[in-house]
């Protein structure tokens, strides 16, 4: 009787080794959060495999070792009965004490962890099926900054956002910055978290939310201080006006067809708040809640067919006839 | 397998009243989940109350003079309950008879004040969360009423038949039993209903 | 003295009788007819039982299916096998046939089928109420496949949170059909519950003290007491979703009061202990194979009993740990964070004594050990990754991401399938009266093994890289691939040892070899009967001297006399001591929990569709219930 002892724990080892690489990992940690997130993890891997392995070779040893044939099963010897006993205590003792001292730890990053301190940013997130709303509170109106599925914070600053949803349960989660939190119609949630490098960090919704669920991405933007500011300036301005015949007649579609009928572009006659603020539409890096990268060719790809896309989701396919599509894209594209 | 008698049975009743009976036991079942469900009804109706600043809402308090009046027919019930009980343990069949054609009676009057109940709630199931809860709770407790109306029916129409064994008398045991959850749960759920709101 | 003493009196009595004449006696009074409306009126605990059994493996199969079709769908990046819809009916369709029409169903058929046998009674309490629960579990779960089979399928998860399962989130008949569904199944685990309660209780054999009572019989009472307790909460959140769905109530709807937390409540305080209502059984399970296969007792029978309760207290202060990071209070969370690691403490007390024994026994490696060793291997790694999911700061990351997937396969397919399989290796010789091959039975278990942790171990890993759960799909720059691949293989594996399972089971069941009364040489009393057992399960109920009753009554096994041959009779006892106090009638087959089962499927089926059906459907089902309990002459009880 052998047992496979050397296959999860190789397995066990690619998974350490697995999990810190990734587009999305919640072990590869870029600010002081998910930094502590993931050394709390590592703690807790190590006592759990440590336990692990302790069992397996109590399990194995007994299995192995000569034991005397019983001829009748109730003939027990009192002294190794004794024995097991205190072994058995002694490990019980010793799996509440290792349970005390975890809950401890946990009990202990907890309180680190979701403490708050004044925040340099406020960014209020609402989930909607399937994309989020990313707005940048301010006390001057024209200072209130509205995107979607891309979210720019300050590097090394704290960063506090506030959790929103007006349809179904979503979760905001980018796991190299910070553990996710619900976003629940009726309810106000707040998370606050530092980015320690400039960078892109992926994250996605983590609550099930219906047919796009899978298609629910949002991108973190780490930009130094200065650049962030001007990255702010510059979205708070409304959209530029159409520079070209193409662009203008661009324009002319978007406020002509059922584009304008959900989406704001601030500065010109959209003004619906159904689906995401196109006001910089084109500055952003993805399309269709980080699903497709920008590009003219993805831009015409959604609007032709969404429903192909991301099949289910609230935007309709309009019909847009092929002498129409370059200069919407055009347009699109150029609101930067 | 080879076996040998050491003890013999023979001589044991085949029917028995209160713990002695499986039956019993089988209620107290029925009794211990039927009694989470309220309990689990009424933390609803409180957690309801503790997210919403205003209770109730957008509604005044029940009128609570039907579920009073309901609360005294089942605290008066209790008294011929047991004397059903009793002459079931003794069984003693016209008392039975006389008894269970009372809790019959007091049955049906219990379920109509029941329906007077749900139209003096000030409020409708579908007006908002709080007459949702209340219509619930008082729903869940019609349903207890009128299932055990029932089964006192059939116990009533039994007792009149050629089935009186001293297994029908246990049921009868068993019965009563059961109605004292249902008026116990009562004095609860009106406190809740109807005090909760008043506070 | 009433007509019913009377007869008993002039009743045939098996003090006297010869073997022979009372086998032919007790056959005639408790056999099951073989006309159809004999089979559907059948209130034989093992014949329900081995009905409930198979229903359940149907069902494992389904779900077993519709998680391939999902691996596949999963296998690499952007697949277009399955769309959003089918697949996010398919993943509703898994979770909620493996928790409510396999894992509770199944571990609930063993203790149906078991748990009379080995207290050592004729049949189980109320076996009309069984015979009701078993028709309502199958309408349930044929009216849940029959939707999904008509593209209506349920696809708001198996949790189905509101406000996504809700009225304006999810138009259609999907979530009635769930909601109803639930709510319906569940009234047969209540039943079962409260049989296995009174069975334990009041029936078991003279002399079978609490503390000779068998581990897996302890294990199926912890477990009814957690049914008793948890469920309520499912039918009540339940039925207040297919209100606010069907009659507009609010209790769900933030707008006008309601709370769309207040649903995460209700189940999760049904949804943990539900777990264990799972895992419990298997414990039991365990238990009586690592005695029949390490020789000896199992170490430590006062501590694993005191560890199964411990379990079943905790297991109801743990449910918010399910809703870590929905916003809550964070010092709430904490204590949360303490009662769900504090549950390792009684699971590890289990481990240990296991482990003691094995240590001092000798073990035989037979089939039902193999997967017992199994589940010690991979249910260990569940509770270790349950310790870390207990933590509210690694949730924050893991939470409903595919380390928590991993987590939970580990502890439901490690901690109860593993044991489950055991369990049906170990007792399919009692039940069929054959043998399953050994050498298949090997086969089984290693591919059972090696597919099980191919399948789900790199899950973990893909949770930590970031995969959510219930996505359809994912992008190819995500990198995550080739586990999903590996997982998907190791899927297919597992999936194929479930049909080495079936196939050894049909083989086994038609031409296995002869099993005898007890081919393992185990102790408790299933053993002390024939394989298959008679309709009566024993000629005369056995008197109890011991916990291993076979072990210490080698020769000839003390029996009590004086029960009635020609009625239908047992003994119901004091529930401590179980000193004899009656001998209880139990009831004829009948046609009409059947019947009755039909009426009230049809009114909860029928409700989905006006609310009105439940006011004319309580027509019939009062008829049918009338019907059931409506004596026929003989004495004989009720519920």
């Amino acid at each position: 009787m052998r047992f496979p002892l050397a296959s999860p724990a190789a397995v066990l080892v690619f998974c350490l080794l697995g999990g810190c690489s990734g587009v999305q990992s919640a072990l590869n940690p870029q600010g002081p959060q998910a930094a502590h997130l993931a050394r709390l993890f590592w703690i807790f891997t190590g006592v759990c495999t440590a336990v692990w392995l302790a069992v397996m070779l109590v399990l194995l040893v007994g299995l192995v070792r000569r034991t005397p044939a019983r001829t009748d099963p109730l003939r027990l010897d009192a002294r190794s009965e004794r024995r097991s006993l205190m072994v058995v205590a002694g490990a019980v003792v010793g799996t509440l004490l290792t349970v005390v001292a975890l809950t401890a730890l946990s009990y202990l990053s907890q309180r680190q962890l979701f403490a708050r301190e004044r925040p340099a940013v406020t960014i209020k997130v609402t989930g909607q099926q399937w994309w989020w709303d990313v707005r940048y509170e301010s006390d001057a109106p024209d200072k209130i900054v509205t995107t979607a599925n891309e979210i720019y914070v300050p590097v090394g600053a704290p960063v506090s956002v506030k959790l929103a949803a007006t349809d179904v349960i979503h979760s905001f989660w980018v796991p190299s910055l910070f553990g996710k939190q619900d976003l629940i119609p009726g309810q106000d949630n707040e998370i606050q978290f530092t980015a320690s490098r400039p960078g892109v960090y992926r994250g996605q919704c983590a609550e099930f939310c219906g047919w796009q669920h899978a298609h629910m991405g949002l991108l973190v933007v780490a930009l130094p201080a200065n650049e962030f500011q001007a990255w702010l300036a510059a979205q708070a301005a409304p959209a530029a006006e159409p520079d070209d015949a193409e662009r203008k007649r661009g324009a002319e579609l978007f406020a002509a067809k059922a584009c304008i009928m959900c989406h704001t572009i601030r500065g010109t006659s959209a003004g619906s708040r159904v689906g995401p603020d196109l006001t910089h539409f084109g500055s952003r890096k993805t399309i269709a809640s980080a699903t497709l990268p920008m590009s003219r060719g993805n831009i015409a790809a959604w609007i032709v067919d969404p429903q192909g896309i991301k099949p289910g989701v609230n935007m309709p396919n309009v019909s847009i006839a092929s002498n129409e599509l370059d200069p919407l894209v055009s347009y699109l594209a150029g609101l930067r | 397998m080879r076996h040998h008698p050491v003890a013999d049975v023979s001589h044991l009743p085949t029917s028995g009243f209160g713990s002695v009976s499986p039956i019993w036991w089988g209620t107290l079942g029925f009794v211990a989940l039927e009694g989470t469900g309220f309990a689990l009804a009424a933390g609803a109706y409180l957690y309801l109350r503790q997210t919403n600043g205003q209770w109730p809402i957008g509604a005044p308090p029940p009128n609570h003079w039907p579920g009073t009046i309901m609360l005294i027919i089942l605290l008066v019930s209790l008294w011929p309950n047991a004397l059903a009980d009793r002459a079931a343990r003794d069984e003693r069949l016209d008392r039975v008879r006389l008894w269970l054609i009372v809790m019959s009676l007091l049955g049906f009057v219990a379920v109509a004040v029941r329906g007077w109940e749900f139209a003096h709630l000030n409020v409708r199931w579908d007006s908002n969360a709080y007459g949702s809860i209340v219509w619930f709770i008082l729903a869940l407790h019609a349903v207890h009423l009128i299932t055990d109306l029932g089964d006192t029916l059939v116990l009533t129409a039994l007792m009149f038949t050629r089935h009186v064994t001293g297994k029908r008398y246990s049921d009868v045991s068993d019965n009563a039993f059961y109605w004292y959850f249902v008026v116990a749960s009562w004095v609860a759920l009106y406190a809740l209903i109807y005090g909760v709101p008043r506070l | 003295m009433t007509s019913a003493e009377t007869a008993a009196q002039t009743d045939l009595r098996d003090t006297h009788l010869d073997d022979a004449e009372l086998h032919a006696r007790l056959t005639r009074t408790w056999r099951t007819g073989a006309s159809l409306i004999e089979r559907l009126s059948s209130v034989d605990h093992k014949v329900v039982g081995r009905r409930y059994i198979i229903t359940a493996f149907v069902f494992l199969c389904l779900g077993g299916l519709s998680a391939i079709a999902m691996r596949m769908q999963l296998a690499r990046p952007e697949a277009k096998l399955l769309g959003p819809d089918l697949y996010n009916q398919l993943f509703t369709m898994h979770g909620t046939t493996m928790m409510f029409l396999f894992a509770v169903p199944v571990m609930e058929a063993f203790g149906v089928y078991l748990v009379p046998l080995m207290v050592g009674t004729r049949n189980i309490a109320f076996p009309r109420l069984n015979a009701f629960s078993y028709w309502v579990y199958l309408f349930g779960g044929i009216f849940l496949w029959a939707s999904f089979m008509l593209k209506i399928g349920p696809d708001a998860g198996w949790f189905a949170y509101v406000p996504l399962s809700g009225p304006e989130y999810s138009p259609g008949k999907r979530v009635d059909v769930w909601a109803q569904m639930i709510t319906f199944t569940e009234v047969s685990a209540l039943a079962v519950a409260v049989e296995i309660i009174v069975t334990v209780f009041k029936q078991r054999a003279p002399g079978m003290t609490l503390d000779r009572i068998p581990l897996f019989v302890w294990s199926m009472l912890v477990t009814s007491f957690l049914v008793l307790f948890a469920m309520p909460a499912v039918m009540v959140a339940s039925t207040m979703l297919i209100l606010d769905r069907l009659v507009g109530t609010h209790f769900f709807n933030t707008a006008e009061g309601g709370d769309s937390l207040l649903w995460q409540h209700l189940f999760w305080f049904f949804g943990h202990p539900e777990v264990y209502i799972i895992f419990i059984p298997a414990t039991g399970m365990v238990s009586s194979i690592i005695a029949a296969f390490a020789r000896r007792p199992v170490f430590g029978h006062l501590p694993l009993i005191l560890a199964l309760i411990a379990v079943g207290f905790l297991s109801f202060g743990l449910w918010v740990h399910h809703m870590f990071v929905t916003g809550l209070p964070q010092l709430g969370a904490s204590f949360f964070t303490a009662s769900s690691m504090l549950i390792a403490v009684p699971n590890g007390i289990q481990i240990f004594c296991w482990l003691a024994t094995l240590w001092d026994g000798r073990p035989v490696y037979k089939t039902p050990l193999l997967f017992v060793l199994g589940f010690i291997a991979i249910f260990v790694i569940g509770g270790l990754s349950g310790v870390m999911v207990a933590s509210v700061p690694i949730d924050a990351q893991v939470h409903d991401t595919y380390f928590v997937v991993a987590h939970f396969h580990y502890v439901l397919i490690g901690g109860a399938v593993f044991p489950l399989v055991g369990a049906v290796y170990f007792w399919f010789p009692k039940i069929t009266g054959r043998l399953m091959s050994e050498r298949l039975g090997r086969w089984n278990f290693w591919l059972a093994f090696i597919g099980f942790n191919v399948a789900f171990f790199p899950m973990h890993i893909l949770g930590l890289q970031g995969m959510p759960r219930r996505v359809y799909t994912y992008l190819p720059e995500m990198g995550w691939g080739p586990l999903n691949l590996l997982s998907t293989a190791g899927a297919i594996v597992l999936f194929a040892s479930f049909v080495l399972l079936l196939i050894n089971a049909v083989r086994g069941a038609a031409r296995g070899a002869p099993a005898g009364d007890n081919p393992w040489d185990a102790g408790t009393l299933e053993w002390a009967t024939t394989s298959p057992p008679a309709p009566y399960n024993f000629p005369r109920i056995p008197f109890v001297t011991h916990r291993e009753p076979l072990w210490d009554n080698r020769e000839s096994l003390p029996v009590v006399t004086g029960l009635s041959v020609d009625v239908r009779e047992h003994v119901a006892g004091t529930v401590t001591e179980s000193f004899p106090q009656l001998r209880e009638s139990s009831p004829e087959p009948s046609i009409w929990p059947l019947l009755a089962a039909i009426s009230v499927a049809a009114a909860f089926l029928a409700s989905i569709f006006t609310p009105w059906a439940v006011v004319w459907g309580s027509i019939p089902v009062a008829i049918t219930l009338t019907g059931w309990f409506w004596p026929k002459g003989t004495p004989e009880d009720e519920e």
